[in-house]
């Protein structure tokens, strides 16, 4: 809509009422001369119109051109695409977004933002996690009214547990006037956010085209502040196929989204947390949301050493280096037990870091720190929590809650802490490292138990792809606990982008799919990614890896293949011994053989180079070897290895 | 589970002394029929085909003797989860206990330079 109030818009139900009264020969005339229906409605004399709903203007069958001087709302939401530097749009088609898309497409070029193809709503937000989690910027996911939305939600849900950025556009048919029975109905609701209202961060349903900037501001502005998030904008298909004049484009604003500086700690609290670390006798720094830029490890090596005290990396994200002698991420247990002040950097989960409940039939949880360890949370990451689904687990309360950025804080931390540190840190960070010095030779040790076995073990899988990749620069965009964490245990990962944490909810597929958009962001830096997806979460989105060829995404993505969704077998076992029944029928709807996939030609079918199955470990090394030259070439490669479940 | 509560049970189903017998007697065991064992029941899945370990459970190589092997399939320390004499007889835990035994230990790290 005009920005001008000299302008008046012909209301769309006030123009069809017209067109009615006037005829067929209204809605013609209407195209060559938007004046003239104006002329019709409305007192001789009166300003032209600024927009007009093309729908009515264009009834389907009529066939005729967008009347010309005229430019649709759909390239107006194209320029604040643009405007919020949104370079990608990733997407499975739908109806409610056509306008905005041929205006993405045909307007815009198909350039910042261009299009990517997705064959699944859930792929395309996550995407755009694994986009953000490299970029730090939100890529939009652009999905179809309503089951678009139900289709998406599972990855809205991590990105929200994850807090990842992920710009939603759902599309939509607000009115029921223009409203086709069927498919146009079914894809349309009054407020389809309501589905994942308690999982994104803010969404908004602009009604006329006047507001859409606004609402796309504020989304972003949402989605990239304090704890970040996915959020979600409606963008009316009747909005995007409406007619504005060009002479009022220009009355349409963009966004505009100016630089963020996240709150860091007063100088007062700074020092006190200061002083609490420098007194204590054992801190330990435990870590979860931390580490999402090129700045985060730096900081924290600077913080840590300055302390010498030990780092628990949690792997919420790359929070520290692997290698560091003050890593004990591996042998935290009694550092936490033995702290006095536990630091916890962004925890998501303040309960998990320092409790653990064991899978018992009684559940008693266990502390994880001391019984007069003081908790000092440094963070916003649970700030952005609602009620209803439990990724806060149980409440646990810190001694103090600094609600500041960790990362902000952290140079005002570093500085203070050296003015106070004490000569006897040094002792301290001796003992440590002590203890460290051996872990990648204890890992070596135990790689080489199984280290010739078929299925291919964990930790050959992974010490064959590391000696490959090692002088790359890299980013494993995979979970690693269902490998046995080996890329932790035996590679060097000190970059923030080495690794990208975790999932967020827990839902399965975001793996490989996630895998993709990183790849993607990878691209234009060079770094080879390397995914390590699980057969399962493969198989809950296959098509990622079409997208990937689609899009000439380079990446390195090889299936851990355990022929199962082997977390589960593993809980059904369990249930069976605990009630004491057959214990030979774990595989039951948990296990994926019988017949066995054959992933790398479900990949060669989409396109893609694959090799496998894999399960003689001799014939890792050459295979890799193969497939890294594929990636090299800008494309992916499929490895389908055929390993021990965990 | 709680300790005292799960050695209450153990004393009702009687597997502490389906233990204590073994500690004089253990049956020798089929080293084959262990290895269909070890995957049909589910040992592979915490602990590896080759019995290697991971995440889920420690390597069992070099195999425990005989007496805390079986004390830990009937009464495992922490989270194995328990397999009685109902689900596993005697004679099995020993074939099990026998291919556990028979498996290779660790890959002689002189030869594989990945794991220098
Ligand atoms: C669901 C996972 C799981 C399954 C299935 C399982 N284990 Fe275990 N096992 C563990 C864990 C975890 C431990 C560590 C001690 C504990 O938690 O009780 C363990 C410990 C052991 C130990 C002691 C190792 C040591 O050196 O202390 C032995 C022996 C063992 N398991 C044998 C077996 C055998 C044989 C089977 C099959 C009959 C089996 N386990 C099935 C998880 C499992
Ligand atoms: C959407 C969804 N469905 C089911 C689950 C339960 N689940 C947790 S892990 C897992 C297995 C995934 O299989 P795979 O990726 O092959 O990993 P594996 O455990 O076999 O190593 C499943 C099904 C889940 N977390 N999310
Ligand atoms: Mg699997």
């Amino acid at each position: 809509m005009s920005g001008s109030d000299k302008q008046p818009r012909i209301e769309r139900r006030q123009f069809l009422k017209g067109a009615a009264a006037a005829g067929p020969a209204l809605a013609a005339a209407s195209l060559v001369s938007p004046q003239a229906a104006q002329a019709a409605q409305t007192p001789a004399g009166a300003a032209a119109p600024a927009t007009m709903a093309v729908r009515e203007q264009h009834p389907p069958g009529t066939g005729q051109p967008l009347a010309p001087g005229y430019v649709v709302g759909g390239d107006h939401m194209t320029d604040c695409l643009r405007a919020l530097d949104i370079e990608y749009v990733a997407s499975c088609p739908g109806s409610t977004f056509r306008g905005f898309q041929e205006s993405i497409i045909n307007y815009g070029g198909n350039k910042k933002p261009e299009f990517l193809t997705a064959l699944h709503e859930d792929s395309s937000v996550h995407f755009a996690m694994g986009y953000a989690k490299i970029t730090g910027k939100p890529m939009a996911a652009m999905i179809h009214g309503v089951v678009g939305v139900q289709h998406a939600s599972m990855a809205i849900y991590n990105a929200f547990g994850d807090q990842v950025p992920v710009y939603i556009i759902a599309g939509n048919l607000l009115s029921e006037w223009g409203r086709r029975p069927g498919a146009e109905a079914a894809h349309s609701s009054t407020d389809q956010a309501q589905m994942v209202r308690d999982y994104i961060k803010w969404d908004e349903q602009p009604t006329t085209l006047r507001d859409f900037s606004n609402a796309a501001a504020r989304c972003y502005e949402a989605a990239v502040s304090g704890a970040p998030g996915p959020v979600m904008l409606t963008a009316d298909a009747d909005m995007q196929e409406e007619a504005i004049h060009e002479d009022h484009k220009a009355d349409l604003r963009l966004p505009k989204i100016g630089r963020r500086i996240p709150a860091s700690a007063d100088s007062g609290t700074v020092q006190e947390l200061a002083t609490m670390l420098c007194n204590a006798e054992n801190p330990v720094l435990s870590l979860d949301r931390y580490g999402n830029n090129d700045k985060s490890i730096p900081l924290m090596v600077e913080l840590a050493e300055a302390l010498q005290a030990p780092v628990i990396d949690t792997r919420g994200r790359m929070n520290f280096p692997n290698r560091h002698p003050l890593n004990v991420s591996d042998i935290g247990g009694p550092y936490l037990r033995n702290a006095d002040v536990v630091l916890a950097v962004e925890p998501r989960d303040l309960f998990g870091m320092v409790m653990a409940l064991d899978d018992e039939d009684v559940r008693t949880p266990r502390p994880r720190i001391g019984q007069n360890t003081k908790v000092v949370r440094l963070g916003i990451s649970h700030t952005s929590q609602k009620p209803n689904y439990g990724g806060s687990q149980r409440y646990a309360p810190a001694d103090l809650d600094i609600q500041a950025d960790a990362q902000g804080t952290m140079p005002a931390l570093i500085e203070a802490v050296k003015r106070m540190a004490k000569p006897n840190f040094a002792a301290r960070g001796e003992r440590i490292a002590n203890q460290t010095k051996n872990l990648l030779e204890r890992a070596k040790a135990e790689a080489a138990y199984g280290w010739d076995a078929s299925p291919i073990s964990t930790a050959r899988l992974c010490a064959e792809i590391w000696d490959q990749i090692k002088n790359e620069e890299y980013t494993v965009p995979t979970e690693t606990n269902f490998l046995s964490s080996w890329p932790q245990r035996l590679w060097v990962m000190d970059k923030y982008y080495n690794f990208l944490g975790r999932s967020g909810g827990w839902g399965v597929g975001y793996n490989s799919a996630a895998a993709i958009g990183a790849a993607l962001a990878n691209k234009p830096h060079g770094r080879v990614t390397v995914a390590l997806a699980g057969d399962g979460d493969f198989m809950m989105a296959p098509g990622v890896i079409w997208t990937a060829a689609h899009h000439q995404i380079p990446i390195l993505f090889v299936i851990h293949n355990n022929r199962g969704y082997h977390q589960e077998t593993m809980h059904l076992q369990r249930m069976a011994n605990r009630r004491n029944r057959a214990v030979t029928t774990a595989d039951i709807g948990t296990t994926i053989k019988d017949p066995n996939m054959d992933f790398a030609m479900m990949a060669k079918s989409m396109g893609v180079y694959s090799e496998g199955p894999v399960s003689n470990p001799v014939d890792l090394r050459p295979a890799i070897q193969r497939a890294l030259a594929v990636v090299k070439r800008g494309e992916p490669a499929v490895l389908d290895i055929v390993a021990q479940p965990r | 589970m709680q300790k005292s509560l799960f050695l209450a049970l153990a004393g009702v189903t009687g597997i502490a002394v389906t233990a204590t017998a073994w500690a004089q007697n253990a049956p020798g065991g089929n080293a084959a029929n262990g290895k269909m064992l070890f995957e049909h029941v589910g040992c592979y899945q915490c602990h590896g085909f080759a019995g290697q370990g991971g995440a889920a459970g420690p390597k069992l190589v070099p195999a425990l003797e005989f007496e805390p092997f079986a004390l830990q399939l009937r009464m495992p320390r922490q989270l194995m989860p328990p397999y009685s004499p109902q689900a596993l007889s005697d004679q099995q835990v020993a074939d099990i206990h026998a291919f556990v035994k028979s498996l290779p230990g660790p890959v002689n790290r002189a030869n594989v330079p990945l794991l220098q």
